[in-house]
């Protein structure tokens, strides 16, 4: 559809003008504009919703809400069109089928053998070596090698070595959905372990030998400790609602030696409405700092994300400094009890707070354990009430951990944003479908790429510079504020107003410390290489004259230049009072600048990892505008790129 | 060309709250210079504030017009204000008081340019608050930073009853606009609310942070504050008396400066590469505003420090910050000089509360000292390395020479 018109949600007055296409797996959208013929890709399984709103005299508004937190706004001249484009759009949103979804069609051109390599980058049995299991008190249980208790296990889980297959039968006979206690998390160093299951189907009374036995067993596996916490992730109110459906919690005096403890999460419907009311704040055109706090507020997000944090914070610090176990559990232990296993391990282990291990973690507590990745994130069309956004939470957890503590993490928050950009995309299969059981049917393996082993290949755009393993924040258990800090959690811009590129920082410092870390490298080498010529000069000095390696390309200095200078040099509207000034200069790179807001660098990358998205990416593109020369002088490009400013350095 | 340096406050008996020397249209004679005073608030006549060197537009501060209810003129004050415009140049009045509150400062003799009168200018009216309502604002937020028994929804709903961050985005908004009106619309600017010794100053010298890169280096911004805070007039000894804690209603005390330094940290996150200095430097700044072993900030003006004779009593803080020990701690390791103009994002999102000041004892900092300390070392690892291939390059070239030298005698 031809002369259909992108708005730009900063600024009223500036719109793109293009030609919109749809294809079977993106919605593109490209700029008329002369030379750069920017384009717009959002992939068919990013969009959200779809929303025609009153036609006007300009034309027919279409707006499309992405679950990365994109919002286009189209103007379509024709009507019919528009109508047309909706209809397709929401069926093209929506697919029926596994095999309609992008991840089935998406080529990165590696050959068979990469692909395998790429799903090999995870190995969860390694993991599992890796925790120090199986040992004297854990080990590999095969009950459920078919899928034969519970469907929505891994094959392979680790249960304490004194549980009989009795004893997990029995146990999950008397869990909701049959997901029994197993291991997520051992610490090596005090035996003492993270267990998750499903909230037990106890009723107002109801018990079960088997189950308070592999309670038992759980606390016997930790031999140092006389008890275990069973942490029930749920507010009391709703745990004691469930007991009228034959569900509930456990009775401390039908179990052992186990400390029960309330922490209140709330469920997924309160987490999709909440999120819902965050993002109409961050949608919100021009808000004044009230509306913004207040909204934000009234959201209640930021204090959900802290409950999950101080749920996983309670479980690290009764492993690490009680030595004592956990049992973990919420309604059917697959989404609160994902994102509090999560964060503990992320606060105990260093290991997860590196990008290799970060991706582990989320293999592990996530896709291994049956989180619904395709009910939550809507991959499929289905019910609605399903969708939630949990990981998206856990995600955030990260960040926020991030911001705390900038040395801790190996990874950058561009690495948090891709997974949860991709988590959505299903352009690769590692989150597809609702269970390990579902995926190997499908022969997700066999058909489709491996996230991992794309942003593993792209790690160095993802690592933070502030990392370095012998740091004392990347050793031993991450503390964070533990006092209720709540004005330590922040809203995360990066990630909610993600495509709102005029609201961001405009120079990154993690950027330009990456630049400095590689030219760093590069002078290491250059040292090396010198060193060894001086040595080979200094014993030839006295006769032979062989020494005439000219080697000045050394200088590969480049100078560092983290300013996003087009956007720099774009002021936001300030007043509206400037618009009613009849003498107003039209300024000049005003309208060349505008559009980069909300589509800067899409110009469709040869990467096709993130179809709509390169954007990320940009920073890094600023860095490697290096002068050969190595000059001492100011970034080139500044004057280049705006003539305005060339004038003011002469002047 | 067009402007000149005037003495006519030489023993501040035209202006008392301004300094012994200001720079005035060369156009404008001594005479001319006295009868505009009288026209103005405090007798603050307009005066440069800076001159935009890429396209010569300039910024002017003063106070507010005496125009009274009966709409009194003054042909000196137009006649200088119209002179600072070249021909065919228009130029905006940027009035830092929302419409209503200036039209009722008429009341008391105060008022703003009729645009009548002033036929190239155009008003525009921004919203900054003042004295008491800032300070009741600090003192909600500090209450509220300093309460950490309540709940995430409580903090939120106090930080935002607070009003301090609206204050930010509203003094960085107006700042933003001058800036945009002289970079980018071409035209030149005066700024003043209703003293011109407090949002006016918030204005000016944010525009220039934005604008000049030399007020991004060390020496910049402590001429900057030397010049648009300390000798314009801000009267230090009256806003900055008692801070948060005080139970005593002060009726001149208010937290502007503290609200620049804060608006200053928020620029300086948004380009955190583009300052000369660290966080460091404003805390040290707003600290001796409040309380200091130094002179540098006593007194209301220029007047008062110089019959109290402060310049020979004491120390001045610049000269001890200025000291090559000191300064390392106030040196931003990223530094890179940035020529450009930098426009600020002023959206609520884009605004943070300056944990810095207002978290300072209550936020653990050791992990953000220990990624401040990475960050040092990093850099500094980098520049040991180019000096030692530097130094290595040299002495290869030297050898080669030499080497060469021997070759053909």
């Amino acid at each position: 559809v031809e002369n259909v018109r992108l708005l730009d949600r900063l600024s009223s007055r500036k719109a793109a003008l293009g030609t919109l296409y749809l294809t079977a797996t993106h919605v593109i959208f490209v700029e008329n504009g002369s030379e750069t013929r920017k384009e717009t890709w959002v992939l068919h399984s990013q969009i959200s919703s779809i929303e025609k709103q009153a036609t006007t005299a300009t034309g027919c508004p279409l707006l499309i809400r992405c679950k990365n937190f994109q919002v286009i706004q189209l103007i379509i001249p024709q009507e019919r069109d528009c109508h047309d484009i909706y209809i397709s759009l929401i069926r093209l949103a929506r697919p029926v089928k596994y095999e309609e979804l992008y991840c089935f069609s998406f080529n990165p051109k590696l050959d068979k053998e990469e692909r395998e390599q790429g799903w090999k980058l995870v190995n969860l049995t390694e993991e599992y070596n890796r925790m120090g299991v199986p040992n004297n008190y854990w080990q590999i249980c095969d009950v459920n090698r078919d899928y034969g208790v519970c469907d929505s296990y891994p094959t392979e889980v680790y249960v304490p070595k004194s549980a009989t297959a009795h004893i997990i039968v029995g146990s999950s006979k008397f869990r909701s959905r049959r997901r029994f206690p197993a291991l997520s998390y051992y610490c090596k160093d005090n035996n003492a372990s993270i267990c998750r299951s499903s909230q037990p189907l106890s009723g107002f009374s109801a018990r079960c030998l088997e189950d308070e036995q592999m309670l038992q067993a759980i606390r016997k596996a930790n031999p140092g400790s006389d008890f275990i916490y069973v942490v029930d992730t749920r507010p009391k109110l709703n745990a004691m609602a469930n007991r009228a459906a034959g569900k509930g919690y456990e009775n401390e005096d039908n179990y052992s030696n186990i400390k029960f403890q309330f922490i209140g999460i709330e469920n997924i419907h309160v987490m999709r409405n909440s999120l819902q009311k965050m993002l109409e704040v961050c949608e919100l055109k021009s808000p004044s700092m009230s509306d913004f706090l207040w909204g934000l507020e009234n959201s209640g997000w930021l204090k959900h994300i802290k409950a999950i944090m101080d749920a996983g914070i309670f479980i690290a610090k009764a492993v690490a400094e009680e030595g004592v176990s956990v049992l973990v559990h919420c309604s059917d232990g697959w989404d609160r009890t994902a994102q509090v296993c999560s964060v503990a391990s992320l606060l105990l282990d260093p290991y997860y707070r590196t990008m290799k291990g970060f991706m582990v973690l989320i293999e592990k507590d996530w896709v291994s354990f049956g989180h619904k990745f395709n009910h939550r994130y809507g991959n499929l069309d289905g019910d609605p009430k399903e969708i939630s956004p949990v990981i998206d939470q856990f995600i955030e957890c990260v960040w926020q951990l991030m911001e705390q503590s900038p040395c801790a993490f190996e990874f950058n928050e561009r690495f948090l944003i891709h997974i949860q950009h991709h988590i959505y995309s299903c352009q690769f299969g590692n989150f597809l479908c609702n269970s390990q059981k579902e995926r190997r049917e499908l022969k997700i393996q066999e058909r489709t790429y491996s996230l991992w082993a794309q942003l593993w290949k792209n790690r160095a755009d993802y690592l933070n510079p502030l990392y370095r393993s012998d740091h004392s924040q990347t050793q031993g258990t991450l503390y964070p504020q533990i006092a209720p800090c709540n004005f330590l959690y922040k809203f995360w811009s990066g990630m909610y107003n993600r495509f709102e590129k005029g609201l961001h920082p405009r120079q990154s410092v993690t950027d330009y410390l990456m630049a400095v870390k590689e030219e760093t490298q590069q002078l290491e080498e250059e040292l090396e290489v010198l060193g060894e010529r001086l040595a080979n000069l200094q014993k030839s000095q006295s006769g032979d004259n062989k020494v005439k390696s000219k080697q000045q390309d050394q200088s590969k200095h480049f100078r560092l230049s983290t300013s996003n200078n087009s956007l720099a040099n774009t002021p936001q509207d300030y007043s509206n009072d400037l618009k009613s000034f009849p003498s107003r200069s039209p300024s000049q790179g005003d309208e060349e600048d505008s559009a980069l807001i909300l589509t800067q660098d899409n110009l469709k990358s040869s990467d096709p990892d993130l179809s709509a998205n390169s954007d990320q990416e940009s920073g890094v593109e600023d860095l490697s505008c290096r002068s050969p020369s190595g000059g001492g002088c100011l970034p080139s490009e500044d004057s280049g790129k705006d003539s305005d400013e060339a004038v003011f350095l002469a002047g | 060309d067009e402007w000149r340096l005037s003495c006519i406050n030489r023993d501040f008996s035209v202006c008392h709250s301004y300094p012994p020397v200001v720079i005035v249209p060369k156009s404008v004679n001594d005479e001319e210079l006295r009868k505009v005073a009288l026209f103005r608030h405090g007798n603050r006549f307009p005066v440069l504030s800076y001159y935009h060197r890429k396209n010569g537009m300039i910024m002017m501060r003063s106070s507010q017009p005496l125009t009274g209810t009966n709409g009194r003129r003054c042909k000196e004050d137009e006649k200088l204000i119209n002179a600072t415009l070249r021909p065919g140049k228009r130029g905006y009045i940027i009035d830092t008081r929302s419409l209503n509150v200036a039209q009722q400062a008429r009341a008391k003799g105060g008022g703003f340019e009729q645009e009548v009168h002033y036929p190239q200018w155009r008003r525009i009216h921004k919203g900054i608050e003042r004295f008491n309502i800032l300070q009741e604002s600090l003192i909600k937020l500090v209450e509220a930073c300093n309460d950490q028994s309540h709940n995430m929804d409580r903090w939120l709903s106090k930080l935002e009853a607070s009003n301090w961050l609206t204050h930010v985005k509203e003094i960085l908004t107006t700042a933003c606009l001058a800036a945009q009106c002289i970079d980018r619309e071409g035209a030149s600017v005066l700024v003043h609310g209703t003293e011109g010794t407090d949002s006016t100053l918030q204005v000016t010298s944010l525009a220039q942070i934005i604008l000049d890169p030399r007020c991004r280096t060390i020496r910049g911004f402590e001429s900057l504050v030397v010049r648009e805070w300390l000798q314009a007039g801000h009267p230090f000894q009256q806003r900055c008396a008692q801070s948060a804690y005080s139970n005593s209603k002060q009726k001149w005390e208010a937290p502007v400066f503290l609200l620049f330094l804060d608006c200053v940290w928020q620029i300086l996150r948004q380009f955190p590469c583009s300052f000369e200095f660290n966080e460091n430097f404003l805390i040290l700044l707003f600290e001796h505003a409040y309380a200091s072993q130094f002179g540098t900030f006593l007194g209301n003006n220029e007047n008062e420090r110089a019959k109290l004779k402060l310049p020979q009593k004491t120390m001045s803080l610049w000269s001890w910050v200025n000291g090559t020990e000191e300064i390392n701690r106030f040196l931003n390791p990223i530094y890179e000089a940035n020529s450009l103009v930098i426009w600020p994002a002023v959206a609520p999102q884009s605004l943070q509360l300056w944990a810095g000041v207002f978290l300072r004892w209550n936020r653990p900092s050791k992990y953000l000292d220990e990624a401040q300390e990475e960050m040092v070392r990093i850099i500094n690892y980098n520049k040991e390395l180019q000096a030692k291939v530097k130094v290595l390059r040299r002495h290869l070239a030297e050898l080669e020479a030499g080497g060469r030298m021997q070759e053909n005698p």
